[in-house]
């Protein structure tokens, strides 16, 4: 009796136009496409795109060459020199990313005593050139600088957590 | 007429250098290939003789079917051809022999005193009216329905010699059964269990 | 100059008509690779291509643009002239079945008698394409691709042949136009009705036979990447997809003559007739194919992909069955002048 319910079932295809019906009820569905480049899906404050380096309010720079961020990155991205100011404070005078071997992992801001290398919301770039990838200090810093208000606001949403 | 005699010529043409090339050429799948336009520009020459059913039943059987599981074969076994052509020359004299005695046989056969234009009428053209295949139909279920009859049950009685002779009871082999897997049910296979959170020991 | 005409005359009317078949056909394929993405999309809840053009009706413009321009490679070790033979060979039967395909009762380019005949027997040879591809390509996926495709091919030809002999039965005529003629009366008068187990065989042999999904072994990309034409590009990669598309749209329109009574009004024999009286056959003919067009592509975003001893179950030891046992209920039906369609 069982195998001639079975028998039957496959002979009707029964499962197979199950199947069918769900795709068919998927057809009239509401499309959840974003069309990207003008629609954007919302991003979370803690999003791990782009580097930056931040600057205290008075315009010093934060990072104090401690390399904690160097030692703890995993893809051994980021190559750091350091030297002493002339006022007799520890800097950096290099301070390199390798976007191509960053794996957006986040240990460098998780490391960072100063708040100084962060990772900010920037996620659309692109390389055209060899060499390219690299990211400078100076490149870093004029990250931070131009989105120092984000960086700001994205850390003080998420201060409790950390 | 002229037209219809010039695409006979190139369809013959066509024929006769594929079918030789299935013999001379060296690479098997090359020859079944050759095979395959032989038969289809047969099936031209047979459109001209106004026997459309015959020409596209050999389309459809020979090179639709019986030919791909030619080259299926032929493709699969991947044939070493050089030890194949050895002793050509050793078996030419008894193969000349074997083909001239052939050629003989249907020369008295086919010759011109059975099958010449005395002997047959020219077939009448027909009609665009005129339809082969129900006149083969009519011709093969009365006038010839024995004969068709027998060869069909040996043609039944080679497939299924052909299938006891290659069937098997291999039980060493680990084959699936579909049958099997398509009618199992998540009951047979999964059993969910209900367990207490066992005591934290020590 | 007259009889110069006269003697041109004839040619040039095939041609024409040639070109009206085809170009429509070719335009026709590259819609059906558009509303394939998109349906396949929506079904998928994505929206599919639509940047191309307004709402992406250029697509496949430009992807027939981006073929066009790519280069041909041909491997090191390939057998140079049946690589490059091997796409036409699967397009020329697919393009050539068209030349007996009736749109309406009047409307056919060579109303020749065993039209149905004719058809099956070049639909068999679209293998050649696939098989010589894969052997000429000199490469092991593109190999057990075409082996797998003509063993699959002799298994689904034999069940769509006992298919059209059911049909050919009922219809009492190896002539399409006949067929359609025979199905004349009513939706019910429909031969998909008395023939339903030979109609659905028939469609889903159609499937296996275009090598569409579920049946797409001889493609397969997830076991041999893309099977026999692995080693395509460009334009012959292009054509190898315009056949493959042709023969889709052959077997829809075939399935729509044959079991849905191709040009004839589904409104036929009720009091809307007079209402659609004003409707050309043709369109029929459309909306029926259209609807077989849909289910290629429903099927394709629905079921997975067979295994490949399971489609060789399938086709030798469910369909051939079943196409024998209702080939004999058919002849029943026939003889005994079983109404509405036999008397």
């Amino acid at each position: 009796m069982d195998r001639l319910s079975n028998f039957l079932k496959s002979l009707t295809l029964s499962e197979l136009r199950k199947g069918l019906g769900v795709t068919g009820r998927h057809l009239f569905r509401r499309k959840i496409t974003v069309q990207y480049p003008e629609e954007k899906t919302p991003q979370s404050n803690r999003f791990r795109g782009l580097h930056a380096l931040r600057r205290y309010p008075n315009g010093e720079e934060r990072c104090i060459a401690c390399k904690l961020c160097e030692a703890v990155c995993p893809a051994l991205a980021i190559t750091i020199e350091a030297e002493e100011r002339d006022d007799g404070t520890r800097r950096t005078t290099r301070y390199d990313i390798d976007l191509f071997k960053c794996i957006y992992c986040g240990f460098c801001e998780e490391s960072c005593p100063v708040d100084s290398i962060v990772e900010t919301r920037i996620y659309e770039y692109a390389f055209e050139e060899r060499g390219e990838n690299i990211m400078t200090k100076e490149m870093l810093l004029a990250v931070g600088d131009k989105y120092e208000e984000q960086i700001a606001r994205d850390r003080m949403q998420d201060a409790a957590y950390r | 007429m002229g037209f219809e005699r010039f695409v006979f010529y190139v369809f013959a043409v066509i024929l006769v250098y594929a079918a030789a090339r299935v013999i001379t050429v060296r690479n098997p799948v090359h020859a079944v290939l050759h095979l395959v336009l032989a038969f289809f520009t047969c099936a031209g020459l047979w459109l001209l003789l106004e026997a459309e059913f015959l020409a596209i039943t050999l389309v459809l059987v020979y090179v639709g079917a019986v030919m791909v599981l030619f080259l299926f074969v032929v493709m699969m076994l991947d044939i070493n051809v050089s030890p194949l052509r050895e002793g050509f020359v050793k078996y030419l004299p008894m193969g000349f022999v074997v083909a001239l005695l052939i050629f003989a046989e249907m020369f008295m056969v086919l010759g011109v005193k059975n099958f010449g234009a005395q002997a047959v009428a020219i077939p009448e053209r027909h009609g665009a009216d005129y339809s082969n295949t129900r006149e083969i139909g009519n011709v093969l279920y009365t006038d010839y329905v024995y004969p068709f009859e027998i060869a069909s049950v040996i043609l039944l009685v080679a497939i299924i010699a052909a299938i006891a002779l290659t069937m098997r009871r291999r039980p060493d082999t680990r084959s699936q059964d579909p049958v099997a897997q398509v009618a199992v049910r998540r009951e047979d296979r999964v059993r969910l269990v209900k367990m207490k959170t066992e005591e934290k020991s020590g | 100059m007259a009889e110069f005409w006269e003697f041109i005359r004839e040619p040039f009317f095939i041609t024409l008509w040639i070109v009206a078949i085809l170009v429509p056909l070719l335009l026709g394929v590259a819609y059906l690779t558009y509303a394939e993405r998109k349906i396949i999309g929506y079904m998928q809840v994505r929206i599919g291509p639509n940047r191309v053009g307004p709402r992406g009706w250029l697509q496949p413009i430009a992807d027939a643009l981006k073929l066009l321009m790519k280069e041909i490679i041909v491997p090191q070790n390939s057998n140079r002239f049946l690589f490059l033979i091997a796409p036409m060979i699967s397009i020329a039967p697919a393009l050539a079945a068209w030349a007996v395909m009736p749109f309406t009762d009047r409307l056919v380019l060579a109303n020749i008698d065993a039209s149905l005949l004719y058809i099956l027997a070049l639909t068999s040879m679209g293998v050649y394409g696939v098989i010589i591809a894969g052997w000429a390509s000199n490469s092991k996926y593109a190999f057990l691709g075409a082996m797998r495709s003509a063993a699959q091919i002799v298994a689904y030809e034999i069940a769509m042949g006992f298919a059209l002999v059911g049909v050919l039965i009922a219809g009492g005529s190896l002539n399409l136009v006949d067929i359609v003629q025979a199905q004349q009366g009513s939706l019910v008068h429909w031969f998909w009705l008395p023939l339903f187990p030979l109609f659905l065989v028939y469609f889903i042999s159609g499937v296996a036979e275009t090598n569409r999904a579920p049946f797409d072994v001889a493609e397969g990309e997830s076991e041999i990447v893309a099977g026999f034409h692995v080693e395509y590009s460009g334009m012959a990669f292009a054509v190898f997809f315009l056949a493959e598309y042709a023969n889709m749209i052959l077997i829809a329109a075939l399935a729509a003559l044959m079991f849905l009574g191709g040009w004839l009004s589904p409104f036929e024999g009720t009091w809307f007739e007079s209402w659609f009286a004003w409707v050309p056959g043709i369109f029929w003919l459309l909306v029926k194919t259209s609807l077989f067009l849909f289910c290629f592509l429903w099927f394709r975003a629905t079921f997975p992909r067979y295994r490949y001893d399971q489609i060789m179950r399938l086709g030798w030891k469910v369909f051939i069955p079943i196409t024998i046992v209702w080939i004999v209920v058919a002849g029943g039906l026939v003889v005994g002048e079983v109404g509405p369609w036999f008397n």
